[in-house]
């Protein structure tokens, strides 16, 4: 079965990266994964749209998912500007960055605190919160990827340690 | 070694096995990441080439030019707009029988300004007498740019070999790669017509209407002695390293009525498209077109053929139909999409193949498209 994942995000909160280290995450669960961004013409604040397939066969699709399990909002303010809820499978998941539990009919909704994890750690690059590595951790949380993967992922691509703890931080917060 | 990387990666992880002694090239989206990584690699020392940051694509092949008639194994990367700008050089460097290797990163031209995939960019240099290649995995990618090497610097060849791949769609996308110690798959560059103080010669001469269409001859015989030279490489690299491609990659077309053909990143997602077929009952293939230069050798005839084209020859057709109408035999139906990016998906080849009305040319996404 391929688990098909969007993330939705704004330019420079770091939904690119994400996606691609969930990808290295799942890689090292021993799974195929591919991660694409839909690159337009990005500017900061801009909406920004990436795709994660993970599967245990081999991926021979490229194009956009139309109809993802999953559903990543980094910036719960997107939704005022695009749906990201689009095509979201019945029963899919949404996993929202949000201070407060949202509640959205039909879709199986979790919230956790990005932004207040990453301001509490000081994970901010030039006056953004790091979105990228503490929702690693809510997604392990939900099972996509285990979480010494996402420690594996997270550690190669980022020196700094308080990625990591961003991230524990988000997998015990999580709200489902 | 096995890891995770984007095509773009791979192709400078690639390049740097293959242990060129110059690079010279010039950044342009989507191919600024190979360019990016291989300086890094030769400011590192991982590399030990002559990194060449030069101020022009025109710049970056006349370089390789120079080099490789100096006796180096080159390397360079563009796309898109930078290829049409090396134009004039893209041929020269085909006609001095030079075999610089080139990773293009498939973009459309402008205007209107787009960044995304599209195959013209390759397609408008299909005469230059250089090979080309186009992958669909970032393995792929990477295999086929080692392999690019050896078939390009074979004493048989000694033409210049283009390796394409989507941009963003390849370029971009993260995938598994095993990254190989290539050994001496690749032997020692040793260019037969190097500059040599001690033996002296002429380079670039005038060339008078006697003597010219015998180097073009030259270049042909060579272009079709490349389709032996690249299933001998193909197959030595399925033995050291266990992935074998072909000039087709072929999908359940044994038994096939239809056949599906795209090249690149479609060309793949086109298997899916027939799984999904194939359980409706209709007696579909794909046959992802790898090598487009030299053009393979199809036989094609009675069945029915859905082309996909993400190119187009204004006032003619899609380059592939033409080329597999004029070729290979079959009921072409014709398909353009994909232009500039614009998103295709395997449920849409399906369509495709089931609404497929040989003889005639369909634009997907124009309205009133009965053209």
């Amino acid at each position: 079965m391929m688990y098909e994942i969007r993330l939705h995000s704004r330019g420079g909160q770091g939904g690119v990266t994400a996606a691609r280290l969930l990808a290295v995450a799942a890689f090292r669960d021993c799974k195929y994964a591919t991660a694409c961004p839909f690159y337009g013409a990005e500017r900061r604040g801009a909406p920004v749209v990436s795709f994660v397939r993970i599967s245990d066969e081999p991926i021979r699709v490229y194009s956009q998912i139309r109809e993802p399990d999953l559903v990543v909002v980094l910036d719960a303010s997107i939704m005022d500007v695009v749906d990201p809820l689009y095509g979201l499978k019945p029963g899919g998941t949404v996993l929202l960055n949000s201070t407060h539990e949202q509640g959205i009919n039909d879709f199986r909704i979790c919230t956790v605190d990005l932004t207040g994890i990453a301001i509490s750690l000081d994970l901010i690059i030039a006056g953004s919160p790091i979105l990228n590595t503490p929702v690693l951790g809510a997604l392990a949380k939900l099972g996509i990827v285990s979480f010494d993967s996402v420690k594996d992922a997270i550690s190669e691509a980022f020196a700094d340690e308080r990625n990591i703890t961003a991230a524990e931080r988000a997998y015990r917060e999580m709200v489902v | 070694m096995l890891t995770i990387a984007t095509g773009n990666k791979a192709v400078a992880a690639a390049a740097k096995e293959a242990q060129p002694d110059v690079v010279a090239a010039y950044p342009i989206t989507p191919q600024t990441e190979i360019v990016e990584q291989i300086a890094t690699y030769a400011a590192s020392g991982e590399m030990k080439c002559q990194y060449i940051p030069v101020e022009s694509e025109h710049s970056a092949m006349a370089a390789c030019i120079g080099a490789s008639v100096a006796g180096a194994r080159t390397f360079t990367a563009t796309s898109s707009q930078g290829l049409l700008y090396m134009h004039e050089v893209v041929h020269w460097a085909a006609g001095a029988r030079l075999p610089i290797v080139m990773a293009n990163v498939n973009r459309a031209l402008g205007p209107g300004w787009n960044v995304w995939a599209e195959h013209t960019d390759a397609f408008s240099q299909r005469d230059t007498g250089w090979l080309q290649v186009f992958a669909s995995t970032v393995q792929e990618a990477y295999d086929t740019t080692l392999m690019a090497f050896r078939i390009a610097e074979h004493a048989d060849v000694l033409l210049p070999v283009m390796v394409n791949l989507d941009g963003f769609t390849l370029s971009h996308i993260m995938q598994s790669l095993e990254t190989v110690d290539v050994g001496d798959f690749i032997p020692e560059f040793s260019l037969p017509h190097m500059i040599d103080v001690d033996d002296p010669r002429g380079y670039g001469p005038l060339t008078a209407p006697a003597d010219y269409y015998k180097f073009r001859w030259d270049m042909e015989r060579s272009m079709r002695d490349s389709v032996r030279v690249i299933s001998e490489t193909e197959e030595e690299f399925a033995g050291r390293f266990g992935r074998r491609y072909g000039s087709t990659e072929d999908y359940f077309c044994e038994d096939a009525d239809v056949i599906l053909v795209a090249a690149g990143t479609l060309g793949k997602e086109a298997e899916v498209a027939v799984d999904l077929l194939r359980k409706e009952g209709i007696k579909v293939g794909s046959m992802r077109l790898r090598w487009f230069r030299p053009f393979p050798e199809l036989d094609l005839r009675g069945r029915e053929v859905v082309v996909i084209d993400r190119d187009y020859s204004f006032g003619c057709g899609g380059v592939l139909a033409d080329s597999i109408k004029a070729k290979c035999g079959g009921e072409v139906y014709s398909v353009i999409a994909g232009l500039g990016g614009q998103e295709v998906t395997y449920d849409d080849l399906a369509e495709f193949v089931r609404s497929r009305r040989p003889g005639e040319e369909y634009w997907f996404g124009v309205n009133g498209n009965d053209v």
